[in-house]
């Protein structure tokens, strides 16, 4: 999400499965969609009909790979290599330089011309760090990565803002400290003999995918990348992402057909539980969770900090406040901040694996699980399992009895008898959950497209939906706080819980909820038809500022709207934001508004009605032409020039270098997994992210680089059959029969060295625990050579778990806790272990 | 001559050789009231037509007006049905008490203000008005929440509104993460 966000301003996908099928080179990188989002791939499909060539680089090959025409494996954990060798081999090309697009593209829609602060210094000067290192706090101050150029402070605004930044540009490109200059010169050792070195990808298979690709982009042709967990599960995901649309940022393919960065989630709304967050550091609409820090005392203090004075971000005052307003109602007056100081402020992280070991040490006491299965989908899953007996209560609502309900009687700790029931402190509840076609409600799928399911039965039983349970859970914490003046009592009592109920079991109307994310005028209670209609004066209120409009003034659900077509298909569900489809699609035209060619044309402007016109909704001020020049103090979107598409940024370029919000550089950098069997061959002295956040813990021991012990790299996946942690799949009959056990991929030349046969019982073995499975000889899987070595590869599926019909053992036992800075995502795509022929408890049946 | 012969050698009328079962015999949808889902698994957002009849599903399919998936559904997708049906799907509450070793069943009603007042308890125990800088943080870190990116987004909003805008619960953590 980070990685995508920093370059180009939102994070998600900047394109939809079907234009897809108007690339002409698709690429397939850390994802094997045909089998796991098999019916979104036939859009994939679909355009290598039409003549696209797709290209999977991937450790495995898969059905991906078979249906690629060109398969590349691939050492995990290098992907950053490959894609900055890419962008080393697309700026030193004679095709980038000779054709004209590039180089417009690139001049006009990205920040290639602007000078860096001459304090900067790359990562190739200091081994492997950037400037603004602290090694002790493990921590970049960030001041030196800024543009060069003057900070100057606005007038006469009703909220504080950061001050408006004018950054010196050089359009020759030529300045050495320009950001095109910077770029060039930090990937210059990314060739492709690093590629073979470091990814084990031969030199002239790396060519063709290059070559392919600049073939595949330009005026006429458009490349689009899609990727999945596979980039965002490392310490450097966030940059591996980012790396990515700084390459497709170079070749001229964000916001046009065929183009883009497709990412490709997991879960039904995982995109939506993101844009209305259940998670820690942001609240709805990526505005931020407010920190215990001075900079966000007061209202006025966090817009001071965090309030741009250029691009949309400057309206943050008018969804900020609409939020409160929806949450705290009347209680929420111009006098009191609005209600801010009800909002809690975050002192740390708290992000999944934090909370994890906040369990386990005794800090946090309860626990909500709806629709997760940390016992076996945390990483590390013993100390997953170790830290919900540690807690006081526990609460878990699904549809099945999964491992994090069971693990107190059946987890394999305790069938084995190391641990005993009778020792286990925590109260567990488990209540049954409802389906979604037993519920109103909506999804948002992986390309932002929100769309309603209709409640087509009540769900039997006991079975509520979360809907139920929060709401009734609201009002009974109400009840019991009615009088309570403390602080405490304070809060929640502003809240405003008063939706109607429905239905025999007094479910809460989700078209009330529906109605407040969409937004309302605090008065009349009439919807607002879009965001821009959200004021910072306390008079509308709005849930969730991306979802504006959905509900219409007249009352309609936009995410209703069912009438599907071969294009943009406007009419089908709702995109956030405004419902536009392709993001940042002013770019589908040139600078001058006209389509950059009639196959790639998209949106453009209409000179006789004076905006912008074409096949989606525009993502850019309607009737903004492409000659319009900002006045000198202009703020807000009115600061940016008509030739800027990317709206959210500061300037409303896409960054090629980013000045502001990552925490582990401005540059995409390559340092190895955590855990890895070789070297940094480029960065000796600084093999492993040097701001990765890290849990050093005696329960969760760390493998040293090359570890003698531990000499495979593990990766893990998904399979068509089954879904993340398998509570909705591995207790369903039809799905456990297609896909009934566990086991681990591994290469024949592996399984000659080791004695296994295909079939037999092996081991995996980490620090952290071990997990058993049959081998599955394969050539899907081979040995790559990696820095003049063998480097073994083992996939292992994580869907197991010793509850369900389909059982096996838990690839997360493996895994340990380490984060991406960014994302504070694990890294379980790349990791080290060993494997051996056996049982796990000696005596078991071979 | 068999009877593949015979027929294939006829000239004139065939008398049917369908059974009257087999006349008799239609689609289990035939009938049944038709409404418009999600496939509750991946991201891709296909699109489903339940069927249901007297208030019990008694299909669910691809719905061949999506622009996504055009009818079609992958292997999980296909089996939402077999979800909702699911033998081993629970539909009772489960309790189980400290140190206890095994399940017991209890009403929902009971288990609801159960854990409202678990929850009060563990609030007030560990809810800090302001930090040791004496910034107002009016927050708690005793309870946490797990998940999200299954359920629906009015439910995530209802989740984070509660608990984290009404009760001050910061822990509040999804599978974006993971």
């Amino acid at each position: 999400m980070p990685g995508l966000g920093a370059r180009l301003g939102r994070g998600g996908a900047t394109t939809t499965l079907a234009s897809l099928a108007d690339s002409d080179c698709i690429v397939i990188m850390g994802s094997n969609m045909a089998e796991n989002h098999p019916v979104g791939f036939r859009f994939v499909v679909k355009a290598r009909q039409r003549g696209a060539r797709v290209i999977h680089v991937d450790p495995r090959f898969s059905r991906t790979s078979a249906l690629a025409d060109l398969h590349v494996p691939i050492r995990p954990g290098s992907d950053l290599v490959f894609l900055g060798a890419l962008v080393n081999y697309v700026l030193n090309s004679e095709r980038w330089n000779q054709d004209s697009f590039f180089r417009e593209y690139v001049l006009h829609y990205t920040n290639a011309s602007v000078i860096v602060s001459p304090e900067f210094r790359d990562t190739e000067e200091l081994a492997g760090v950037f400037s603004g290192y602290d090694p002790e706090q493990r921590r970049y101050d960030p001041t030196s990565w800024r543009y060069a150029g003057e900070a100057r402070p606005l007038e006469g605004e009703r909220w504080p803002c950061r001050p408006r930044i004018e950054p010196e540009r050089d359009p020759t490109l030529q300045h050495p400290n320009c950001a095109f200059q910077v770029v060039k010169r930090h990937f210059a050792r990314y060739t492709p003999e690093l590629v073979e070195a470091v990814c084990g990808v031969p030199r002239e298979l790396f060519r063709e995918v290059a070559e392919t690709i600049l073939a595949n982009s330009g005026r006429d042709r458009t490349t689009a990348f899609c990727y999945a967990v596979a980039w965002t599960q490392h310490t450097i995901g966030t940059q591996i992402i980012s790396c990515c649309a700084l390459l497709q940022l170079l070749l001229g393919n964000i916001g046009r057909p065929g183009g883009g960065i497709l990412a490709l989630r997991g879960h039904a709304t995982i995109q939506g539980s993101t844009d209305i967050p259940t998670l820690f550091d942001l609240l709805p609409g990526y505005l931020k969770m407010p920190r215990a820090v001075p900079e966000h005392a007061t209202l006025a203090d966090y817009f001071a900090t965090e309030r741009p004075a250029t691009g949309l971000w400057y309206d943050m005052p008018k969804f900020m406040i609409s939020l409160l307003k929806a949450w705290y109602g009347d209680a929420a007056t111009p006098e009191n901040d609005y209600g801010y100081a009800f909002l809690p402020k975050i002192g740390g992280d708290y992000s999944f694996q934090s909370i994890l070991t906040m369990m386990k040490d005794g800090v946090i006491k309860g626990l909500f699980v709806m629709g997760m299965n940390p016992a076996v989908g945390g990483q590390n899953a013993r100390l997953a399992r170790q830290a919900l007996a540690n807690l006081d209560w526990l609460v878990v609502r699904d549809v099945h009895e999964i491992e994090t309900a069971s693990f107190w009687y059946d987890a394999p700790e305790v069938r084995n008898g190391e641990v005993r029931p009778q020792d286990i402190k925590t109260e567990v509840f488990f209540l049954p959950a409802a389906i979604a076609a037993e519920k109103d409600g909506t999804f948002t799928n992986t390309h932002r497209l929100v769309q309603w399911h209709d409640k087509a039965v009540e769900p039997p039983g006991d079975a509520r939906s979360e809907a139920h349970f929060v709401y009734h859970l609201g009002r009974r914490l109400k009840e019991l706080y009615a009088e309570d003046e403390s602080p405490a009592g304070q809060q929640i009592r502003a809240l405003t819980w008063d939706y109607p109920t429905v239905g025999p079991h007094g479910e809460p109307d989700l078209m009330a909820v529906a109605r407040e994310i969409s937004g309302y005028r605090f008065a009349d209670g009439r919807p607002v038809a879009g965001f821009h209609e959200l004021a910072d004066d306390g008079s509308t209120a709005c849930g969730c500022w991306i979802y504006a409009g959905m509900v219409t003034p007249e009352g309609e659900h936009l995410a209703k709207r069912r009438r599907g077509d071969d294009r943009a298909s406007l009419d089908w569900g709702f995109a956030w934001p405004a419902n536009r489809r392709i993001l940042y699609n002013r770019a589908s035209a040139d600078p001058q508004g006209r389509p950059w060619s009639e196959r790639k044309k998209w949106i453009w402007w209409d000179p006789e009605q004076g905006r912008w016109v074409g096949y989606d909704v525009p993502d850019f001020p309607a009737t903004k032409p492409p000659d319009y020049s900002p006045p000198p103090d202009a703020r807000g979107l009115a600061a940016h020039p008509g030739t800027a598409p990317f709206v959210m940024m500061l300037d409303g370029l896409g960054w090629l270098f980013v000045p502001v919000g990552l925490l582990d550089g401005p540059l995409p950098t390559h340092y190895e997994p955590w855990e890895t069997p070789v070297e940094n061959l480029l960065y000796p002295a600084q093999p492993r992210s040097p701001v990765a956040p890290v849990f050093v813990r005696p329960d969760n021991p760390y493998h040293e680089i090359g570890d003698p012990r531990y000499p495979c790299v593990i990766t893990t996946y998904r399979l068509t059959e089954h879904h993340t942690a398998g509570g909705m799949s591995r207790w369903v009959p039809w799905l456990a029969e297609l896909q009934p056990a566990g086991f681990v991929e591994i290469s024949p030349e592996l399984a000659r060295e080791l004695g296994i046969a295909n079939g037999d019982w092996v081991v995996v073995e980490t620090a952290r625990g071990s997990a058993e499975a049959r081998a599955l000889v394969t050539e899907r899987v081979q040995p790559l050579t990696v820095a003049g070595r063998t480097v073994h590869v083992i996939g292992m599926p994580w869907h197991f778990g010793f509850g369900g019909l389909a059982t096996g053992g838990i690839a997360n036992e493996l895994a340990t806790l380490v984060e991406d800075p960014n994302s504070l995502i694990h890294e379980a795509k790349s990791f080290t272990c060993r494997i051996r022929k056996g049982r796990l408890r000696e005596g078991e049946r071979e | 001559m068999g009877i593949v012969q015979r027929l294939r050698h006829h000239i004139g009328l065939v008398p049917n050789p369908v059974s009257r079962a087999t006349r008799q015999a239609h689609a289990r949808i035939r009938g049944a009231d038709v409404s418009v889902s999600v496939c509750p698994y991946c991201a891709v957002g296909c699109s489903q037509l339940v069927y249901t009849k007297d208030g019990r599903i008694v299909d669910i399919e691809g719905n061949y007006e999506s622009p996504i998936n055009g009818g079609t559904l992958c292997p999980k997708g296909a089996a939402t049905w077999q979800l909702v049906h699911s033998p081993l799907r629970e539909l009772r509450v489960k309790y189980r008490a400290p140190y206890s070793d095994r399940w017991e069943e209890r009403p929902l009603e009971w288990a609801m203000e159960r854990i409202a007042q678990l929850v009060k308890e563990t609030r007030d125990a560990t809810f800090v008005h302001r930090d040791e800088r004496g910034l107002v943080v009016n927050r708690t870190l005793g309870i946490a929440h797990l998940g999200g990116a299954t359920l629906d987004n009015e439910e995530n909003y209802l989740i984070k509104k509660l608990f984290t805008g009404g009760l001050g619960i910061v822990a509040v953590e999804n599978q974006a993460r993971i």
